[in-house]
């Protein structure tokens, strides 16, 4: 997915920026309204992350002009301040949602889905693996055209399998990727949802395969 | 907020003067009136009486030397035939008594005339004696004939205590209307200064905009110093608020910073010890900026429960909205929230205050329960309260009757091992306090915390 940044810290920035490329997402970033209006002008993104205290500008500003411009693109603001002091009004401004920072980037995603899930409609990132098609936006599965139904974690578990395929993970990268931080999860938890996934992509030309002592991957039969 | 102290009040105080002042004029209004009348009435009387002597003077002659007097009938009966007065006379030559009542009082000294008056008393009954003489020219010389007449005062009393309660009639009538004047005069009086509180107290918490309205000007100057404190608090509102921001700012980016390269170093790291430590890290940062968060949630709520603004916040609609924000956050842990009753339930209060409560409330909920399970929220109204109950299938609540969970920075027993900072319930507390709801918290039988903010009707 392609993102903008709009961000005037540069060391935060910088994180968020390689965080989100580690998922294999594409992301500007800019450092000041201008900048970011000059962006959002040229490119078509996916999702628009915005700050709120800017050096030329208040954030809010830059919604309500987006909105104007009647831009489809979903808008998540990253704020600081205090929860209680602005939610209702970023909301009623037009962002699509909010996160207070610290940003917890699993959240993160699971917000992004929820707002492009709500969007609907064009914008379709489908990648297609064998006889499988996944959209990441809509987060929905198709083994030869017919949808699976799949439940979030498993989603999100096949998410970095397709990300990736061929590639091998280890259990524990896959419980980082699964599980918050605050949740106590196992390897062993791991193998059930492998277990899970695996049973859905039974009729297919695809499926997830153990390397003893290593991990997983995904791979074409 | 307490009342202030009160003394005294201007419409009392300018009721019992104006009052004072009419029962004074009344007073004087009917002495006036009583003893003019009195002195209208003697003189009236005194006119007759002086008349009925003078007629009877006249009647006198010499005669060869020898004063002889022809009594006129009309003298007297005009003193005693209208009216039921009865008439005295005594007539008298140089003090030697000749004829009529023999102990009628004499007159006193006659000055600057001929003619004198008196009252007296005589035989039992108050009379008024009228006297006037002449000097004739007799066989023995100079001498003075003189006659008085007296007449009895009871008509005249009873005409005098006829006019006296006219008179108290119209002081009390004066006093009575006066009085109607002075309520009316006390009212408009005091009207700009309730205009004024009116207008101070229709405002919502933060309209803290200069009074416009146009005030008489005696209270210009206690309405330019309210502007002006007005505008002071205005200052040092926005200012604490802006401080509460900035510090959370402040606070929260380096914190956002160390967060996002820790997990971006868990992704590169292999070591199964590093990427325990790496772990542990992020859990103490999202420990550390969850209570920033929620100490500078406090801080807000405390703020803004003391400007509580009154708004029609439909809790249901609130609910709703809550469920629906956490929706990822739930899909993420793969626990359900479902929303078993809505009934439509609106109360007056802030609905920032009240989102933040549900929003911690369903936040613990789902932070204590375990994957694929479910929390219930409900808003249910009746004819005397509206409770809004949100209940897991989690742990519950340890040591519930000591009541300590609300306090500041109290976590439950069983609290190990979940990021929190203990503000949460308190913020709880503190909203639904301020709202004049209650905070309930119990275990359910089978299990899991139920919370219950309840909030009565009317």
């Amino acid at each position: 997915m392609r993102y903008l940044l709009i961000e005037d810290n540069e060391a935060l920035a910088r994180a968020v920026v390689d965080r989100l490329s580690l998922d294999g997402h594409v992301v500007d970033h800019a450092e000041d309204l201008a900048t970011a209006q000059d962006f959002s002008a040229t490119t078509d993104y996916d999702l628009i992350l915005l700050d709120i205290m800017l050096p030329d500008g208040d954030g809010r500003s830059f919604l309500a002009r987006h909105r104007e411009a009647k831009s489809r693109t979903p808008v998540i603001v990253l704020t600081a301040r205090s929860e209680v002091s602005d939610r209702v009004g970023l909301l009623d401004l037009g962002a699509d949602d909010y996160m207070v920072k610290p940003i917890d980037f699993s959240e993160l995603e699971a917000r992004c889905r929820a707002v492009l899930r709500r969007r609907g409609g064009e914008a379709r990132n489908v990648i297609a693996f064998g006889d499988l098609e996944y959209d990441s936006l809509a987060g929905t599965l198709k083994i030869n055209g017919t949808e699976a139904r799949l439940r979030t974690r498993e989603l999100r578990l096949f998410e970095v399998f397709i990300n990736a395929p061929n590639q091998l993970f280890s259990k524990p990268k896959l419980v980082d990727r699964l599980f918050s931080y605050d949740e106590e999860a196992s390897e062993n938890a791991i193998e059930v949802y492998v277990g899970r996934l695996r049973r859905c992509l039974e009729g297919s030309n695809v499926s997830i395969t153990t390397v003893r002592g290593l991990g997983y991957k995904l791979e074409q039969k | 907020m307490t009342a202030p102290t009160t003394k005294g009040s201007i419409r009392q105080r300018l009721l019992i003067l104006l009052l004072v002042n009419a029962a004074v004029v009344g007073l004087l209004l009917y002495l006036v009136v009583q003893s003019v009348a009195r002195q209208i009435a003697q003189e009236s009387q005194d006119n007759i009486l002086a008349a009925s002597a003078i007629s009877i003077l006249d009647s006198a002659r010499v005669t060869g030397g020898e004063i002889s007097i022809d009594l006129p009938y009309s003298a007297l009966s005009m003193l005693d035939s209208v009216t039921d007065e009865r008439a005295f006379y005594a007539i008298r030559l140089n003090d030697e008594f000749l004829s009529g009542y023999e102990n009628l009082p004499r007159p006193g000294d006659y000055v600057g005339g001929n003619t004198v008056f008196q009252s007296a008393a005589y035989l039992g009954e108050d009379v008024r004696i009228a006297s006037t003489r002449r000097s004739f020219a007799t066989d023995q010389g100079q001498a003075f004939l003189e006659i008085s007449v007296a007449q009895t005062l009871t008509g005249m009393n009873r005409t005098l205590t006829r006019i006296s309660s006219i008179s108290f009639g119209v002081g009390i009538g004066f006093f009575v209307l006066s009085a109607l004047m002075a309520m009316l005069i006390a009212r408009s009086t005091t009207r700009p200064l309730h205009r004024l509180t009116a207008s101070v107290s229709r405002r919502g918490p933060s309209d803290l905009s200069p009074v416009a309205a146009p005030v008489p000007s005696e209270m210009a100057p206690l309405v330019s110093s309210l502007n002006n404190f007005m505008s002071r608090l205005q200052l040092s509102l926005s200012r604490s608020e802006d401080f509460i921001a900035e510090a959370a700012h402040r606070v929260r980016t380096p914190l956002a910073i160390v967060r996002t390269q820790a997990e971006i170093t868990l992704r590169r790291v292999e070591k199964p010890e590093n990427r325990q430590a790496v772990r542990e890290m992020i859990r103490a940062i999202d420990e550390s900026s969850r209570t920033a968060g929620q100490l500078l949630d406090h801080a807000m709520v405390s703020f803004r429960t003391d400007h509580l603004s009154n708004e029609t916040v439909n809790l249901d609609v609130l609910a709703q909205e809550t469920v629906e924000r956490l929706q990822p956050l739930s899909e993420l842990r793969e626990v359900e929230v479902k929303v078993v009753r809505l009934d439509p339930a609106a109360i007056r209060g802030d609905s920032i205050l009240l989102q933040s409560a549900l929003l911690n409330l369903l936040d613990n909920a789902l932070k204590y329960s375990s994957r694929d399970s479910s929390v219930e929220v409900s808003v249910e109204k009746d004819d005397t309260e509206i409770r809004i109950e949100i209940s897991d299938t989690g742990p519950g609540f340890p040591d519930l009757d000591s009541g300590q969970l609300l306090e500041r920075f109290a976590r439950g027993a069983n609290a190990e091992g979940v990021v929190g900072s203990g503000l949460g319930l308190t913020i709880v507390d503190e909203v639904v306090r301020a709202h004049g709801g209650t905070l309930t918290l119990s275990n359910k039988t089978g299990g899991g915390a139920c919370v219950v903010l309840s909030f009565p009707l009317g």
